[in-house]
């Protein structure tokens, strides 16, 4: 029994040291020993089982993964003088463990670090551009234009001499020399959202409403125009058709006028006998024609039809 | 107390079967912490005191108890989603959707006219390589969200309002996905994007109405034009036929008027040998015929002889005339 008693007083303080000489270092983690606070030895990058000397030796884990900086949304005027809020990010490893952890100490420090030095250089960067600069990055692409729209004069990109790549690559340059001192090496920086300042946005808005209205105010007279043309063409269109119509008909006509007084002439004009026979003839049918019941007639008994109203004998 | 110690003391226990006890004890904690099951979506990622060990396929497996093993289950085959200026009840990922206050701002965005657009969208994903997914980047499904957020900013940044709008939406949804992809690759996240949809795509509020008022005038001009086209339709045709009508007429005169004008000639040719044949006779005839033809419509008949050319004043003639009336 009196061994049982020893092997466990012996076995507690066996343990504590035992923990504290051995330690588990992660997948995603390097490890920095101080002993009283100075860094000592190499730095454990790999990991596993490690071990240490227990109690004056302390373990201290430094992230091994890319990391997240994520900027803080800023308000900042462009070259352009247009107030505009800018929320960035980037990302970064921790390149030198010793610097950084001489430098830093812990992720809370290096964050306001990046905080600084990104944000500072983001203004700068911001602040030598026109916003189109910061916004589009392709030069020269070429928008696709609704048909509907093509000549309205809207859907325009406008031009960019760099783009916000270049800017984001401005930012990187200068920023990038600066982090390095700390032992965190910058991998990129990228705007992620740039909005409207609250004071710009009511004229962008105004200016967008007069832009539609334009359009539309265009819709109506291209309505009102393309229908003018229309009827115009409606009235062009009955007037040809009319007057069409009435070269025909007087074509058609004289045609048969033609021909029929070249009969009428080829009948009377064949002999003598047949000029005077029409004339004779002619002259009776106005008669018919002439003489209608309104018609006062006063004959002497001297005309041919009435002769014989006074005899035969004469 | 005493009591309880006494009581304590009459269970008959001996140190070899408290020692029993606690074998059994902890051959039952090691059988228990040895073996784990990885789920059919997923696949476990083995850490060995921390060290990346091994990736094993779904199913029941062992490990090395008291935390020398560890376990990850990463869904490597579970569609995965994150949602941009929206949320859908019931995530499926921890980074799903965002806090309600943060969508405004995702989803208002500047176009590359300088307008703005308020796009709401959605990316589809798997985790490709669970290796990558646990060890290369902190949090991949944040990252994700940022470089999900900076690149549709830049491909609509590169575009009108109304590309993004209306016609360009396949386009953006296309480049976004190719360049979400390259970034992802870049940082070696392990992740693959199925797809990037755009959702809602709007004017901003202010501006709705007048976004609205454009397309009623695009209305406006095609009802206008149809009417017009109405009256064409209305009447140009109809003038066509009437034109073709009175055409028609007129041929119909040319014939009557060439026929009448035969029948004239076999008419007077006719009478003209007769009148060769005997001209005094046939002229006669022909006059009295007519005479008896038109003297019968005639109602004021005054025949005169010459022996009473006394009797003319005394004829009224604007008496008969009155009558007539």
């Amino acid at each position: 029994m009196k061994y049982a008693y020893i092997i466990i007083a012996l076995f507690f303080p066996l343990l504590i040291v035992a923990y504290e000489s051995v330690f588990r270092v992660d997948e995603t983690e390097q490890v920095i020993i101080t002993q009283f606070g100075k860094p000592v030895g190499d730095i454990i990058s790999d990991s596993g089982l490690k071990f240490k000397t227990p109690f004056i030796q302390k373990v201290n884990r430094i992230e091994k993964r890319i990391l997240l900086w994520d900027g803080s949304a800023n308000d900042m005027p462009t070259k352009d003088k247009l107030y505009i809020t800018v929320d960035t990010f980037g990302r970064w490893r921790i390149k030198d463990p010793l610097q950084y952890f001489l430098r830093l100490r812990d992720e809370r420090s290096a964050q306001s670090r990046l905080e600084d030095i990104l944000g500072s250089e983001t203004r700068n960067a911001v602040a030598k551009h026109e916003l189109i600069e910061i916004i589009r990055t392709t030069k020269g692409r070429k928008p696709e234009v609704d048909p509907l729209l093509v000549d309205a004069d809207i859907g325009r990109l406008l031009p960019i001499t760099r783009g916000r790549r270049q800017v984001e690559e401005d930012i990187y340059s200068a920023a990038s020399g600066k982090l390095s001192e700390f032992g965190i090496e910058l991998l990129d920086i990228r705007f992620k959202r740039i909005n409207y300042n609250e004071s710009v946005r009511q004229k962008i808005y105004a200016r967008m409403i007069s832009e539609r209205q334009q359009i539309a105010e265009r819709f109506r007279s291209e309505g009102a125009g393309e229908a003018a043309k229309i009827i115009g063409n409606k009235e062009k269109e009955l007037q040809r058709i009319e007057s069409e119509a009435y070269q025909k008909i007087q074509a058609i006509q004289g045609v048969a006028d033609a021909k029929a007084t070249e009969i009428y002439t080829s009948a009377y004009n064949q002999s003598k006998a047949a000029q005077e026979l029409y004339t004779f003839v002619k002259t009776l049918e106005t008669y018919k024609s002439v003489v209608d019941p309104s018609t006062t007639l006063v004959l002497t008994t001297d005309s041919e039809i009435y002769q014989l109203l006074n005899g035969v004998g004469q | 107390m005493d009591k309880s110690k006494d009581q304590l003391a009459d269970i008959p226990v001996s140190p070899r079967q408290i020692g029993f006890g606690i074998v059994v004890a902890l051959l039952g904690y090691i059988a228990y912490s040895s073996y784990y099951t990885v789920s059919a979506e997923s696949v476990g990622v083995v850490q060995r005191i921390g060290h990346y060990h091994e990736v094993v396929e779904p199913g029941l497996h062992f490990k090395i108890p008291f935390g020398i093993d560890t376990v990850v289950q990463v869904p490597v085959k579970r569609q995965l989603k994150e949602e941009f200026g929206f949320g859908t009840p019931g995530a499926t990922f921890n980074r799903q959707i965002t806090n309600p206050q943060e969508w405004e701002l995702e989803t208002t965005i500047v176009t590359g006219d300088l307008n703005t657009a308020l796009v709401e969208w959605v990316i589809q994903f798997r985790i490709e390589n669970a290796f990558d997914f646990l060890f290369k980047v902190r949090d991949p499904g944040a990252a994700l969200r940022d470089i999900s957020e900076s690149v549709m900013r830049e491909v609509i940044g590169d575009r009108t309002v109304d590309e993004v709008l209306t016609i360009g939406r396949q386009d953006i949804e296309a480049s976004a996905q190719t360049k979400m992809q390259e970034v992802t690759n870049l940082y070696e996240m392990g992740l693959r994007i199925d797809q990037v949809q755009l959702k809602n795509v709007n004017p901003p509020k202010p501006v709705q109405a007048s976004f609205d008022e454009v397309n009623e005038a695009q209305q406006e001009r095609e009802r206008m034009i149809n009417v017009a086209r109405g009256e064409f339709n209305k009447t140009v045709p109809r003038a066509k036929g009437r034109a073709s009508q009175t055409i028609q007429s007129s041929e119909g005169y040319a014939i009557q008027r060439v026929n009448q004008a035969e029948g004239d000639f076999s008419k007077f040719n006719a009478l003209l040998t007769e009148y060769v044949k005997a001209p005094a006779v046939t002229k006669r005839r022909l006059y009295l015929e007519t005479m008896a033809e038109v003297l019968p419509r005639v109602k004021n008949k005054v025949i005169l002889d010459d022996k009473a050319t006394s009797i003319l004043p005394l004829l009224q003639l604007n008496s008969i005339k009155g009558n007539e009336k």
